[in-house]
């Protein structure tokens, strides 16, 4: 089974940690974004979208981070806790699993845009109206996350961390990447986020988020003209 | 107290559980929440609050998809729906989860553009606002007609199941405000016509008759106060 990701991502993050994690044996193939390297011909065999993550399991090709983390925890039998059986544990977690798509990955991903990829991409400065309007509106989401999502419960399905936990915090680290300070004014946040480490293991964490925290290593050196021109275009349209 | 379904049918997500329970006859109590009007107690428009809801003795549940896992997963719904096959099954999570971000960020701005914000701002938007979103539109369709159904019958092979429920209702939006998405697309009208058989026609259109009846909508005496409470969210759809 191959694991076709590239851990600039948040979703490919979930997916690298829900494996190891799990002991789940995969093959791991690196698509370098920044290289281009998901436009190619082989790689579109794999997801037409031309998006990261993606699996490829004998002849079935799957893509979207939600449905690989699903289908991995049913043909591996995980832990029940990740996508609990009970009814309504696992309705949460659906819930979050749903709501985060257009919350915290939308406004988390626009300030990471609008800060980092697209100044890499276009060569320009970062526009500080596009990132303050980012930033507002990640922390209208953080609140909803923490007051609906969280309550006062250690994790959003309970007792136990889920997959929810695991998709809300590589989202979340995502701005922290861009060097937005999220935890320090938030310490219900921290807290929870300190267990969701300690439940994963802090070296796998870490070894995740490597790239991710390390904005300064990036490079567009490798991307051809015509795809950086066309990656900038498209994401400029994310994030207006 | 079994359970309440709180719902608007104009609403796309609401549409898909209200079929969904009904073609499963799952009792429920429908409780009509009218997003353009204000709530009596709170003063709130109800638009503000989200719509579809669930209540099922003291558990709560928002979100459509999850609202659509869990009624399958309670009533025992037919295989097809959600297929234990974990294969099939993962393709439907492939197509729900999608949905999200593609089909669903950029048909339900139809209405909006067209109807909505005209009605809540007594003026016209700029065609180039409809035309930009029509392209996003396009765009999805397309992916969903090369990746999603292909040569298939429904997007997880041979019979419905969530998947094209979900995009159906999504697709309809567009059509309630002239914006006919199934024009010049044979193999998607083929689709629709297999989802509304699945689904049954009289169910369809019943879950469908107010969308489809739009411009009754734009009749409606809308109160001042509940215009400027819109202002802001009607911005934020708008980017």
């Amino acid at each position: 089974m191959e694991l076709f990701l590239d851990l600039f991502s948040q979703p490919c993050r979930a997916l690298f940690i829900f494996a190891k994690k799990n002991n789940i044996p995969f093959e791991l193939k690196h698509v370098d974004l920044l290289k281009g390297q998901h436009m190619t011909e082989e790689f579109g065999k794999v997801n037409a979208l031309r998006k990261v993550p993606a699996l490829r399991d004998g002849d079935f090709t799957l893509a979207e981070s939600n449905a690989i983390l699903l289908y991995l925890s049913r043909k591996f039998k995980t832990p029940d806790h990740w996508y609990p059986s009970d009814l309504q544990k696992r309705a949460r977690v659906d819930e979050y699993l749903s709501w985060q798509h257009t919350g915290i990955r939308a406004a988390g991903c626009k300030v990471y845009l609008s800060k980092v990829l697209l100044p890499l991409l276009t060569g320009k400065p970062f526009c500080p109206e596009k990132v303050e309007g980012a930033i507002e509106e990640l922390n209208v989401v953080l609140k909803q996350f923490e007051e609906k999502f969280l309550g006062d419960k250690p994790f959003i399905a309970g007792s136990e961390i889920s997959l929810a936990d695991l998709v809300a915090i590589v989202e979340i680290m995502q701005p922290v990447g861009a060097g937005y300070e999220i935890f320090k004014p938030r310490p219900k946040l921290a807290e929870w986020r300190a267990r969701v480490e300690e439940a994963i293991g802090k070296e796998l964490f870490q070894e995740a988020h490597k790239q991710v925290l390390n904005a300064k290593s990036l490079s567009v050196a490798e991307l051809v003209p015509e795809l950086r021109e066309q990656m900038a275009c498209m994401l400029l349209k994310l994030i207006n | 107290m079994g359970l309440e379904l709180y719902l608007d049918l104009l609403s796309q997500p609401c549409r898909a559980i209200y079929i969904f329970a009904k073609k499963n006859n799952i009792s429920f109590e429908f409780k009509h929440v009218e997003l353009f009007k204000g709530d009596a107690e709170s003063g709130k428009l109800n638009i503000l609050k989200k719509v579809p809801a669930l209540k099922d003795g003291s558990f709560t549940l928002s979100e459509s998809t999850a609202i659509l896992l869990y009624l399958s997963r309670k009533y025992n719904t037919p295989d097809h729906w959600y297929p234990s096959d974990i294969q099939k099954r993962a393709l439907v999570d492939e197509y729900l989860s999608w949905h999200h971000t593609n089909i669903r960020a950029n048909a339900p701005k139809t209405m909006w553009i067209k109807l909505l914000i005209p009605l809540f701002t007594g003026q016209p938007l700029p065609s180039e606002k409809l035309q930009e979103v029509m392209e996003g539109l396009s765009a999805s369709l397309k992916q969903f007609e090369e990746k999603f159904l292909q040569d298939k019958l429904f997007v997880v092979g041979s019979e419905i199941s969530l998947a094209d429920l979900v995009a159906v209702v999504e697709l309809m939006q567009p059509v309630g405000v002239g914006c006919d998405i199934f024009e010049g697309r044979p193999r998607l009208v083929e689709w629709r016509d297999r989802v509304e058989e699945a689904v049954g026609k009289e169910l369809f259109l019943q879950a469908h008759e107010m969308v489809l009846n739009i411009k009754e909508l734009s009749n409606i005496q809308i109160d001042p106060q509940l215009k400027a409470q819109l202002a802001p969210v009607l911005m934020k759809v708008l980017q």
